[in-house]
């Protein structure tokens, strides 16, 4: 299948993991053998990492706290910064683990039940670290957009039914 | 039928005879029995879904913060202008100046100054259907006649050079071609197009070419017949960035034509218009420079809509042609044995789907209905399942 086309069906999929591969083929213009070969293969190459479910917690009462925490990192010798990134990313409660650029080395988000918990995960867990020189925590006030997604619902202009 | 409370309306003698005998919209007759409803799947929507990318969003209102609410000259701001003659020719691999292109205030006012700009009294203009419902009124109001060429769902809604050639009069002064189309999504490929410049050269015809769907084709890339050998100096071309850029309200537009022909339309606009509102224009100059990425999108979105939707038209039994551009379906309805306003009339009171009666676009639309997919892909899987509920019904009642 031609790059482009197998551009559009991850397009597709990314945005819409449960439509079924007979749909997919009507969309795409392609048959259903095409799109499910092709998404196994994508899955197997792991091209398709995950299929992922947005849930608003809060909407059920599970309450959670999030926190975006800069960490300095003192690089021992021999080990760069994928050792303590990847000891860092092996606890659940780190939700995601970035490398960046600027005045401190990792970016990490972390949640909890509270702001206790998250606060006592880090001196307990992240601060100790003896790569780890100093960390600043930035509570999540409110959440505006994720991963593309905008969470606030500004109602949209309707547009007149019927327009020549 | 639905015309009747207009036209029976008392007649003061207040109104101009031109306009009087210009009948109203089927589509505004339509829009009463549909406004207000809420539980009504709308495929009446001549406009995108989408809302214009936030990108040229912000470009508008920035240029409002920085205090852009004046006039601009008549035919619009330069850099703008400039920037058109760059997209076309990288589109079209045509050459035009900056002062072949007059800024309208959407296509609608480009399409009213070029009839105007061009008429003598009683000349005629020839305008394929089913077409968009604005020539035939533009060209009454500007003392013309139009004279209406059917093209037929065999050759896919195109014109064909016999059903041109059929029409031309000595009258004859122009000729209006809307492909991509609405309300049938037909194109013109280039070489069909190539097919009518022989009818074109010889009668010395205009053409008025709206391509505002032009950027919206699906399999082939649009060509413009101002590409074609001998063509530029006979035609007038019109489009806009409310289809390709989702841009309806902003009203923004343009004309691009032989100098001599903008500068009688700016004639026009300079006394009636003065220019286009210059938000507007700082919104299509950040659409040119930077709204490719947003348009790919939302083109790809209308595409896999279209497959879905098309197919299932047919699947239910309702012939349909697979458009080649626009975000229209254009399906036959004659299978019901049902007319085509009866048929969107049903539908509406029965399954709450609206849909644009294909006679509002002309006499040759009869036996078809306008269904825009420029609708979620949810809503139009609905509104397909309570279309075949209703041609199902349809069909039982007649056996």
């Amino acid at each position: 299948m031609d790059d482009y086309r197998l551009r559009e069906l991850l397009e597709v999929v990314e945005h819409n993991p449960k439509i079924p591969p007979e749909e997919l083929a009507v969309m795409l213009g392609m048959s259903v053998e095409e799109v499910i070969q092709n998404i196994d293969r994508l899955e197997e190459q792991g091209v398709i990492r995950n299929y992922k479910t947005v849930i608003d917690w809060d909407a059920v009462g599970e309450e959670y706290v999030y926190a975006i925490i800069e960490l300095k990192v003192a690089l021992e010798d021999r080990s760069g910064y994928d050792t303590i990134a990847k000891r860092i990313a092996g606890f659940p409660e780190v939700r995601s683990v970035h490398l960046v650029s600027g005045d401190h080395d990792l970016s990490i988000t972390v949640r909890g039940k509270s702001m206790k918990d998250v606060a006592f995960f880090v001196a307990e867990k992240i601060a100790p670290l003896k790569q780890i020189q100093g960390t600043v925590t930035h509570f999540v006030l409110k959440a505006y957009k994720e991963d593309g997604l905008i969470l606030f619902g500004d109602e949209k202009p309707k547009r007149l039914p019927i327009t020549p | 039928m639905l015309g009747e409370q207009i036209t029976d309306k008392k007649k003061s003698g207040k109104i101009s005879k031109v306009v009087q005998s210009i009948p109203p919209s089927g589509i505004r007759e339509f829009f009463d029995l549909v406004m207000g409803r809420d539980d009504i799947i709308s495929l009446g929507v001549g406009e995108p879904d989408f809302t214009t990318p936030w990108h040229i969003r912000e470009a508008c209102i920035y240029s409002l913060e920085k205090g852009y609410t004046t006039y601009t000259s008549n035919q619009g701001l330069a850099e703008l202008r400039e920037l058109i003659c760059e997209e076309i020719h990288q589109d079209q691999r045509i050459t035009y100046s900056p002062d072949s292109v007059l800024i309208t205030t959407g296509v609608s006012e480009a399409s009213d100054l070029a009839m105007r700009a061009i008429l003598n009294p009683g000349e005629e203009v020839l305008v394929p259907e089913p077409s968009y419902v604005s020539y035939k009124p533009c060209i009454s109001l500007a003392g013309g006649t139009p004279v209406p060429m059917e093209t037929e769902r065999e050759d896919e809604f195109r014109l064909t050079p016999e059903q041109l050639e059929k029409q031309i009069t000595p009258k004859t002064r122009a000729v209006i071609l809307s492909y991509p189309n609405n309300p049938t999504g037909a194109i013109m490929e280039k070489k069909h197009l190539e097919e009518l410049t022989d009818a074109i050269n010889e009668h010395n015809l205009i053409v008025i070419s709206d391509e505002v769907y032009g950027k919206l084709t699906y399999n082939k890339k649009h060509t413009s017949i101002t590409t074609l050998n001998g063509m530029k100096e006979q035609t007038i071309i019109l489009n806009g960035f409310s289809k390709s850029h989702a841009m309806t309200g902003l009203r923004i537009g343009y004309a691009i034509a032989p100098e001599e022909i903008i500068d009688a339309m700016n004639k026009i606009h300079q006394y009636t218009m003065l220019c286009a509102p210059i938000t507007a224009q700082m919104g299509a100059i950040e659409a040119l420079q930077n709204g490719n990425a947003e348009m790919e999108k939302m083109k790809k979105e209308y595409n896999r809509r279209r497959r879905v939707f098309v197919r299932g038209l047919n699947r239910i039994g309702l012939d349909c042609a697979t458009p080649g551009g626009a975000f229209y379906a254009f399906p036959s309805i004659t299978a019901t044995g049902l007319g085509s306003e009866e048929f969107a009339a049903q539908l509406l009171t029965e399954q709450q789907v609206a849909a644009v009666p294909g006679n509002a676009f002309g006499k040759s639309g009869e036996g078809h209905i306008r269904c825009s997919y420029a609708t979620s892909l949810e809503e139009l899987k609905i509104a397909l399942e309570r279309i075949e509920q209703f041609v199902e019904k349809s069909l039982l009642g007649r056996n």
